[in-house]
């Protein structure tokens, strides 16, 4: 009887550790992947110094691995693909919240999760037969289509579910008494929905975008197949150009010595740059909730 | 004058609402666009020569096919458990406000917001340099599987939080140890949103390309011999086929990989509500 009883405590012990340690995982995970990133590629921005490696000039031939051109194309491809998704994204949510058939809201909902699924290079292969030569031969007066124009657009397609489906949370998320209220004051739907409702959702909707924004920036694949691929500073829409990420990945295949570590290094710069952007949302999120509490306490 | 102001109010208002509806019409003609073309594109192409047929002077993609099958395998022996696993601990160890859960869960959001490329970054620098595995089905199975983690852990933990109280204390005034409370009351409960957690964490499996092309290497010619050999998978074939003059390829292995996709996604679905609805009965 006794020994049953420790047994059973045993198991429970052992069982609690096993437990503990697959949720330390992560945490070791996130360690490992510190550790490796900043011994692979720090020694080298301290070796070439931080000048020349955000200088403008990518040349592995030469040996200089400067990333400022392929930085300032990400800056590019983020804040254009950033605005359309966002813009279109949020009037969609608005629309979907009080501006269509009640009906329809369940379906497209559904419609846009699907999407949100779908591989990135799924969306590069459209960009590569659809938006490439339409902007080849409809709009780029130079006959290029690749570049930072097309590579925007298939991002800002491709974070629209994310925004659509957020900031729908967002709104619906505001109290229904907020727009009851506004509308017994004699407001108009329209007026309410974005003088009144809208505001309220303002938290849910930064995060939308930060949420976008982190994954402009980190997209690999869907940018590839568009961009066209040059290590050059981005002078026009229409241009081949690369970005950070898409210089990785162009310079997977022949990784060894400086060049590699060079790759590295960029790693650690996108890194920090989506640590920036963890921070920004969590303090987002973490004030979201605070609001609709206070909201909802008000309310009772 | 007071009119006027009124007029520009309603013309405004009416101009907004306008707004919305047509960007309504437009994002779900761009979504719609994205599925159309590629079907369109792609469908015709698709044989019984690229899918099963070997790889010689005409691409196929079964290699990939078995690469993409080794990957999941690989990623989810690694990422069910230890995923499950943490979940049961941040639910049924510990309260969510202690020092501990905090800092895994800050740490799952950290890696939950990691680019696919870092994630690749890191499982070279691991798996081809550090433990010179060379580029393997194995080093990318394992990176996926720290990518897929934090989605694992946190739907775990959703529906595990989901399962009622009352039914643990049951348990444990029945004379049950924790660990059988766990293993007997609380995982059976929450299967259906755990089973649909770890379907939807293979969509994101078949879906990712940047982690595998640093990992795997995108052999896109050989079958795999082993899990040590490199390989390929369905999404580094599209990248591939388009890149390196396939276009045609690349729209019909883009057909099977949306297929795949959407298939899983709708499975997903429809097992989450058909066992969110037998929970409902049960309870």
């Amino acid at each position: 009887m006794l020994t049953a009883y420790r047994f059973i405590r045993a198991r429970d012990r052992i069982m609690r550790v096993i437990f503990l340690s697959c949720a330390v995982f992560s945490v070791a995970a996130l360690g490992c992947i510190c550790v490796f990133l900043f011994a692979g590629g720090v020694p080298f921005m301290l070796k070439t110094g931080l000048g020349n490696f955000f200088g403008t000039v990518w040349n592995i031939h030469t040996g200089s691995y400067g990333i400022m051109a392929m930085v300032v194309a990400s800056l590019y491809v983020t804040a254009l693909s950033t605005l359309l998704g966002v813009t279109l994204g949020l009037f969609t949510a608005i629309a979907l919240f009080k501006f269509c058939p009640e009906a329809a809201v369940g379906p497209v909902r559904q419609l846009v999760n699907l999407l949100a699924g779908i591989p990135s290079v799924i969306y590069g292969l459209f960009g590569l037969i659809v938006i490439v030569p339409f902007l080849r031969e409809r709009v780029s007066h130079s006959g290029i289509g690749y570049g930072i124009l097309a590579a925007s657009l298939v991002l800002a397609v491709m974070v629209l579910p994310v925004i659509v489906s957020v900031s729908l949370d967002a709104l619906n998320a505001v109290p229904k008494s907020y727009h009851e209220g506004a509308l017994a004051l004699g407001a108009t739907e329209e007026q309410s929905v974005f003088r009144v409702v809208l505001p309220a959702a303002k938290s849910g909707v930064f995060a939308a975008v930060v949420l976008s924004v982190g994954r402009a920036v980190g997209e690999t694949m869907a940018v590839i197949m568009v961009i066209g691929g040059s290590p050059v500073m981005p002078r026009s829409l229409f241009q081949s150009v690369r970005t950070l990420t898409s210089n990785i990945a162009m310079g997977a295949m022949e990784l060894t010595g400086d060049p590699a570590a060079a790759l590295v290094s960029s790693g650690v710069v996108l890194f920090f740059f989506t640590l920036l952007l963890n921070i920004s949302f969590s303090l987002l999120k973490g004030g979201a909730p605070r609001a609709q509490r206070r909201a909802q306490k008000a309310d009772t | 004058m007071l009119k006027d102001a009124h007029k520009r109010q309603i013309l405004k208002y009416a101009a907004l609402r306008f707004a919305s509806r047509a960007a309504l019409v437009a994002s779900l003609a761009a979504l719609g666009a994205v599925i159309v073309f590629i079907l369109l594109r792609g469908i015709g192409y698709v044989n019984m020569q690229l899918l099963f047929g070997d790889y010689g002077p005409e691409p196929s993609i079964r290699p990939a096919l078995f690469g993409t099958l080794y990957l999941i395998l690989i990623a989810l022996a690694i990422a069910a458990p230890v995923g499950v696993g943490s979940a049961v601990f941040l639910t049924e160890y510990t309260n969510t406000k202690s020092r501990l859960s905090r800092v895994v869960r800050v740490a799952a959001e950290t890696l939950a917001g990691i680019p696919s490329i870092v994630y690749g970054l890191f499982g070279y620098l691991v798996f081809v340099v550090a433990l010179g595995f060379k580029y393997s089905l194995i080093g990318g199975g394992i990176t996926l599987a720290i990518m897929i983690l934090p989605v694992i852990v946190r739907s775990t933990e959703e529906s595990l939080l989901a399962v009622p109280l009352a039914l643990r204390e049951g348990s444990f005034a029945l004379g049950s140890s924790k660990v059988r409370t766990i293993f007997a009351v609380v995982l059976p409960c929450a299967a259906g949103g755990i089973v649909t957690s770890l379907i939807l964490a293979v969509g994101r499996i078949v879906s990712e390309s940047a982690v595998l092309i640093l990992t795997v290497g995108m052999v896109v010619n050989k079958m795999p011999s082993s899990l040590a050999s490199p390989g390929t998978s369905l999404a580094l074939d599209v990248y591939y086929f388009s890149s390196h003059g396939y276009p045609r390829q690349a729209a019909a292995t883009g057909v099977v990989l949306l297929m795949l996709v959407i298939g899983i996604n709708i499975l997903a679905t429809a097992l989450g509500r058909l066992l969110g609805k037998g929970e409902l009965a049960n309870g």
